[in-house]
């Protein structure tokens, strides 16, 4: 059993959640993820880690409830237990995988974008955090339909140069990512790596922004996932021709490369069961059709 | 009874009831009901005690299969129980899935005239009888305090861990998944190997005897081999992490959406338990399932999706006689009304509305000359090509090791086939102190043969560590 040391809303729609994890928080780093499960029904799902505490074992989480486990999860209080907590599992990012002199002047010479859609700020952040606490500077695209979405602003506000957008206007910039990317193209910031993650459709276009600038960009892929250790081959993806699984060669890879149509459509396969669950679950006896899925109306 | 049979039908082998095929294609309960006392006791009696005894060395672990048949006619049930541990410690699994047609029944004198002595179902009645009457295995006397690290709860380790708690050592198994068990658990279905009433309890075994299991560690993730010996004071380590990397055909159309590996399939099912409704985890129901292998794991996943209500049917592109796949499932997946295309090989699946899975296009084979494995390699047969319309297909084509292990331990040499390359006598790994045996050594094999070199592991981590001083 894992404890949950702090959970409770954050904004709007977005939740956190801090766990005791010695385990993940011993060895995680920025751009791996961890697998929960709450109870001997639930199923497992994969969430980013958005920050860590070595000394303390602890893992924080910061996710907005979509599905019928998010759900749950934000029903759940300080000093619950989640059954099942794993991880660190995927692969590090590359920028934050090696600490050597080196390795870190290289970066420092590169002009880094990190561009989060809805979401994607939870895993963007420790990125950010690494290469601050490491003197590497970077700019960060926080974008989201509207104000109450946008997520984690002040503490990114702390490890990098934020630029807010929101789709409908309502805070900071007004557009879309892509669009904010071009506008700092075009007011003179020049880049030569970005990170983009946030919705798969979101990624794609971003993507086919970036190509126009052949500026070389990483995405964080968010499959269908089972085991999360390469056993089940749900996750898996087309990437630059080949057959690639999100949970062991990922989540991140080069998104010119990343056949995103096949990602949205294996995205969907569980929809309509994820939703019936859901329903189930949120009106429980009370649900009486209407879904149309059940039957209930006839 | 036995007193009452004849010798003619001394030549057959008492039948074990099993649940009315109709019946149990509606359900996830045990298809194979096993002896009760008296038909044990009739079995039993077929045993003729050759002075050689073929079984025994037909059999991986070698128990000594004449002394428990013995034991049993003279219902002295708990000294039978007691030969089989000796050798085995997951007796009521190895009754359940061993292929004993091609171990220890296959060498049976008896089998030269007729049925050989059904010796899976005689451990099997042993090993449930033990566990309803609190039998347990001995543990160790004395404690040697040495701490050795398993990898991986499958049949490997906890052999391996078994044994090595018998001999006094503390011991801790890392499990990946949130359940002990690997592929006992995951892989093999509940209609085949009851989880909470046979694994489970096979489990709580070896725990009884002094095992710790941590689940959730990925080694090689959440903690490395050099941390476990170097920082947490483990002495030596088995790599028991089996097979678990799903292959796929490579033909197109392959990642359309009802496309699943087996293991996928088999995962949601069993470890997940998407069958029951009172569970989280979505499966899919298909109404018609195409199954391409001929595996074990094929006829499981096979005889899942027929118990989700599809119309089963089965590709495979050797001919029936090369099956690999346990002569008993074969069998049971037939009487079930599971349908078999043999000679029949994909070559690409079409994708429908919705993009989902609307047909698979086949080709049919022939067997031409034999290739490495022995077999007749199976060829095309030119302009032969055909569809088969269905919304799901499973993909049962065999696993390999899962690199994560030998990617992140430095010096452990690995095969082409991400195999670790161990010695067949003890285990011993290009590392100091590692040790290796199972799946992860010899590619997918079987529970049994995973077993077999636990224990030789076992044996070689006791031999090292009282040498290490």
């Amino acid at each position: 059993m894992y404890r949950i040391l702090k959970a409770g809303n954050l904004s709007g729609p977005n939740y956190e959640m801090i766990v005791e994890a010695p385990r993940v928080a011993s060895r995680c780093l920025p751009g791996q993820f961890i697998i929960v499960k709450i109870d001997e029904q639930g199923e497992r799902i994969p969430l980013t880690i958005t920050d860590y505490d070595r000394e303390k074992g602890t893992i924080e989480l910061v996710y907005q409830p979509v599905g019928l486990t998010t759900s749950r999860l934000k029903m759940l209080k300080a000093g619950d237990c989640l059954m099942d907590f794993v991880g660190p599992l995927g692969k590090p990012s590359d920028l934050c995988e090696s600490e050597e002199p080196e390795a870190i002047e290289a970066l420092k010479k590169k002009k880094i974008v990190f561009v989060a859609g809805g979401v994607g700020a939870a895993p963007i952040y420790p990125q950010a955090k690494w290469l601050h606490e490491h003197g590497i500077e970077s700019d960060v695209i926080i974008g989201a339909r509207s104000k109450d979405l946008v997520m984690l602003e002040e503490r990114m506000k702390k490890v990098a140069n934020v630029y807010v957008t929101t789709d409908d206007g309502s805070y900071g910039r007004s557009g879309m990512v892509t669009k904010c990317l071009e506008d700092l193209i075009a007011e003179g910031h020049s880049y030569d790596h970005c990170v983009c993650i946030g919705p798969t459709i979101m990624m794609k276009f971003l993507c086919l922004t970036t190509k126009k600038y052949k500026l070389h960009t990483i995405v964080s892929m968010n499959p269908v996932m089972v085991d999360g250790t390469g056993m089940c081959g749900a996750c898996r993806l087309m990437v630059g021709g080949k057959v690639k699984f999100a949970c062991v060669d990922g989540p991140e890879f080069d998104g010119h490369k990343v056949d995103f149509d096949l990602a949205l459509k294996r995205q969907t396969l569980y929809k309509t069961q994820e939703g019936e669950a859901f329903l189930a679950w949120k009106e429980g006896k009370t649900h009486h059709g209407g879904c149309g899925e059940c039957g209930g109306e006839q | 009874m036995a007193d009452a049979r004849t010798t003619t039908n001394m030549m057959e082998k008492v039948p074990v009831p099993e649940q009315d095929p109709k019946v149990r294609a509606m359900n996830f309960d045990e298809v194979c009901l096993g002896y009760q006392e008296a038909e044990a006791l009739a079995e039993a009696a077929r045993c003729m005690h050759c002075k050689k005894p073929h079984c025994v060395a037909g059999c991986p672990v070698n128990i000594d299969i004449p002394s428990f048949i013995a034991a049993i006619k003279e219902s002295d049930y708990t000294k039978a129980y007691e030969v089989i541990s000796q050798s085995s410690s997951l007796p009521a699994i190895c009754g359940r899935v061993c292929p004993q047609e091609r171990q220890c029944e296959g060498k049976c004198i008896r089998g030269a005239k007729g049925d050989p002595v059904s010796i899976g179902k005689l451990e099997r009645f042993v090993a449930d009888w033990a566990r309803e009457h609190g039998l347990k295995m001995k543990g160790a006397a004395q404690k040697k305090g040495k701490k050795v690290a398993v990898i991986g709860s499958g049949p490997a380790g906890l052999t391996c861990a078994g044994d090595l708690a018998k001999m006094g050592y503390d011991v801790t198994i890392f499990e990946a998944l949130h359940k002990a068990g690997g592929v006992l658990v995951y892989g093999i279905p509940e209609f085949r190997l009851p989880k909470d009433a046979v694994v489970a309890k096979e489990i709580e075994n070896v725990k009884a005897l002094g095992v710790k299991i941590e689940t959730n560690v990925i080694v090689g993730r959440s903690v490395t081999i050099e941390d476990l010996m170097t920082k947490e004071g483990f002495e030596a380590v088995f790599i028991g992490s089996g097979a678990g990397l799903p292959m796929f055909m490579d033909i197109p159309g392959e990642q359309t959406k009802g496309v699943f590996s087996a293991n996928e399939y088999l995962t949601r099912s069993n470890l997940m338990k998407a069958f029951r409704k009172d569970y989280d985890t979505p499966i899919a129901h298909g109404s018609k399932v195409v199954v391409v292998g001929g595996g074990n794991v094929a006829m499981d996943a096979a005889r899942t999706a027929l118990r989700l209500g599809a119309e089963v049917h089965i590709v495979y592109r050797r001919s029936e006689a090369e099956l690999p796949a346990r002569a008993e499932e074969v069998h049971h997946a037939k009487e079930e009304g599971i349908q078999f295309h043999m000679l029949t090989n994909p070559v690409e699946i079409l994708a429908g509305e919705n993009d989902m899975v609307s047909g698979i296009r086949c080709v049919r084979m022939e067997l031409g000359e034999p290739d490495a494995s022995g077999r007749r390699r199976p060829v095309p047969v030119e302009g032969s090509e055909f569809e088969i319309a269905c919304d799901t297909v499973i993909m049962a084509l065999g696993t390999r090791p899962n690199p994560l292990i030998s990617s992140t331990t430095e010096g452990l040499e690995v095969n082409r086939r991400h195999c670790i390359v161990a010695d067949d006598e003890q285990g011993k790994t290009s590392l100091e102190g590692v040790f290796a045996g199972g799946d992860a050594v010899s590619g997918a094999a079987t529970v049994i043969l995973a077993m077999g070199a636990g224990k030789k592991a076992a044996q070689g981590i006791d031999e090292y560590l009282r040498n290490k001083g």
